[in-house]
């Protein structure tokens, strides 16, 4: 997709139409929620353990809200079963809450608005638009799933949750609250090959993790919809910002499908496409909402 | 790239053996299967005893883990950290914190630790939370001085719960004492063994009746098994016998004058 040419703004800074169209602020509105969304969930995790404020104990895999809602990662529960366990009730209702929601908001939710690994590679494609690197090779986008397979045969085969050895989302987020170590070099590792590699390369193409949440999120009613698309002008700023810019084409272009809305669950809601619109094109809605300028 | 994963997992299953889990835990093996690694045993700690391991440390990242040496259990009777565990990877069945084996005290140095070198430190025994139940003071003859006792430290599996508050307190640069996997700190006895005085108490008697007494050549007019050699007074030739009796030369001589 960086093959495309920008038709608007400087080289490597989408969104210049946005700023003079709405304000610094409105374009970058959902960027500043998400990033409030994800520091204020990690914050209240880190509350307890710096200043002994406990609202939230445990970390993303799983964790205990004032000492009485009980959060699981389905994810994890699912290796759990696959490495031949059966979890006490607590675990099953943490991830069956957690389940529910991301089933019903929107599966890959979890990675833009929650996912600490988020800002790492949202930095690294920030600096490589910035840097102008085009080159790189980024492993086929079906690559997540059959190491989401992978993932669940290891587990069935070691009998343990081999995975969360290396998960490096579970590694973050628990190396932010229980003490990094080396952990830290996995992370800049991830960040290199985002940003020399591979573009979207981990979040877009490798997590196993995103691919369980894109599974769950097929049938999610929070979507972006593109209903102003008759005033899109073509600056191709909103594919130079998705994370997965193959989702955009059928809803904006009505590339085999009528409705406005983008259905495909890779998807992960972030909002920059509707940030970095001058023309307003898109907006955050429900997967019900059919209205459209054309 | 998964599989590779796995298989260095299985690689990395066996645990530190100065890594210990927490109380109620798992069997590793089931114990890797259960764990979230989310770390509610490590915030429910009021002795900051458990640690989640970091990528680096030698224990499967993200697990709980404690070194009794650092910080040992100090077996809260409520058993906090069992209490939120969401998978049961800790086991809540675990009610009685005195069922906890999270390891097993081995003394392992006897070159360096100072009961076994005849002096009276007994720390790891005083600080015992099952002090005269998992450790005791089992007296020997010092055969150095000749005329001192040496009070040896000794573990009782059946009542060690690898608390670790021995090895944390052992005086030593090194500790002489350490808690350790069962599996490393034990050994077996063979399926057949059986120790015959307690098979004789059991049963209330020897258990293949009394055994027939055959004199040993030389050794006449001692008692029956007496085979000490030297100053012990021997019985006078067989022609001027008896006038002390069989039995006269019982009792322990350890050749030791003021």
């Amino acid at each position: 997709m960086e093959a495309l040419s920008r038709a608007s703004g400087l080289p490597g800074r989408p969104g210049q139409d946005a700023v003079a169209a709405k304000g610094w602020l409105a374009a970058h509105k959902w960027l500043l929620l998400r990033r409030v969304s994800q520091l204020g969930i990690l914050g209240l995790f880190l509350i307890g353990p710096w200043f002994g404020i406990w609202i939230i104990k445990g970390n993303l895999s799983s964790s205990l809200t004032l000492e009485v809602l009980p959060l699981t990662d389905p994810f994890v529960l699912l290796q759990m079963l696959a490495a031949g366990f059966a979890p006490a009730a607590t675990a099953l209702l943490g991830a069956l809450i957690v389940a529910a929601f991301y089933l019903l908001v929107g599966g890959r939710v979890f990675c833009s608005w929650v996912c600490p690994v988020n800002m790492i590679t949202d930095a690294a494609a920030w600096a490589r638009r910035r840097c102008g690197i085009k080159s790189g090779h980024a492993p086929d986008v079906r690559t997540r799933y059959w190491l989401l397979l992978g993932v669940f045969i290891a587990a069935a085969v070691t009998g343990a949750q081999a995975w969360e050895w290396i998960n490096p989302v579970s590694l973050a987020h628990r190396g932010l609250l229980f003490g990094m170590g080396a952990g830290l070099w996995a992370l800049l590792a991830l960040f290199l090959f985002d940003f020399l590699v591979a573009s979207r390369g981990w979040c877009g193409h490798l997590c196993p993790m995103g691919a369980f949440y894109r599974l769950l999120g097929q049938t999610a009613l929070l979507r972006v919809a593109a209903p102003a698309r008759a005033a899109c002008d073509d600056c191709m700023d909103c594919f130079a910002v998705c994370p997965e810019p193959q989702v955009i084409r059928p809803a904006l272009k009505k590339a085999g499908q009528e409705s406005p809305i983008i259905y495909s669950a890779d998807c992960t809601t972030c909002g920059r496409c509707v940030d970095v619109c001058g023309k307003q094109v898109f907006r955050l809605t429900h997967r019900f909402d059919q209205r459209s300028s054309s | 790239m998964a599989m590779g994963v796995g298989f260095y997992a299985n690689q990395a299953r066996a645990l530190h053996a100065q890594a210990l889990r927490p109380p109620g835990a798992l069997a590793e093996e089931q114990f890797l299967a259960a764990c979230t690694r989310c770390g509610l045993c490590v915030r429910d700690c009021p002795y900051d005893t458990l640690k989640l391991a970091r990528p680096g440390d030698p224990v499967p990242t993200g697990t709980p883990y404690f070194t009794a040496r650092a910080i040992p259990c100090e077996m809260c009777e409520d058993i906090p950290c069992i209490r939120n565990c969401p998978s049961g990877a800790l086991d809540p069945k675990l009610s009685d914190i005195s069922d906890a084996r999270m390891g097993l005290a081995a003394l392992v140095d006897h070159e360096t630790c100072l009961n076994f070198l005849g002096l009276r430190c007994d720390v790891c025994y005083r600080v015992c939370p099952a002090i005269d139940k998992a450790i005791t003071l089992d007296s020997i003859h010092n055969t150095r001085s000749d005329r001192h006792a040496m009070l040896l430290p000794t573990v009782h599996s059946e009542h060690c719960t690898g608390c670790g508050i021995c090895e944390k307190a052992c005086v030593l640069p090194e500790a002489a004492i350490k808690v350790l996997p069962p599996a490393l700190a034990q050994g077996k006895l063979g399926e057949h063994y059986r120790k015959g005085w307690e098979e004789r108490k059991k049963h209330g008697g020897s258990l293949i009746g009394e055994q027939v007494e055959f004199p040993v050549r030389g050794l006449e007019g001692r008692a029956y098994g007496d085979t000490r050699v030297g100053d012990v007074p021997m019985p006078p030739p067989a022609d001027e016998l008896p006038s002390e009796g069989p039995g006269g030369a019982s009792g322990l001589n350890s050749r030791w004058r003021p």
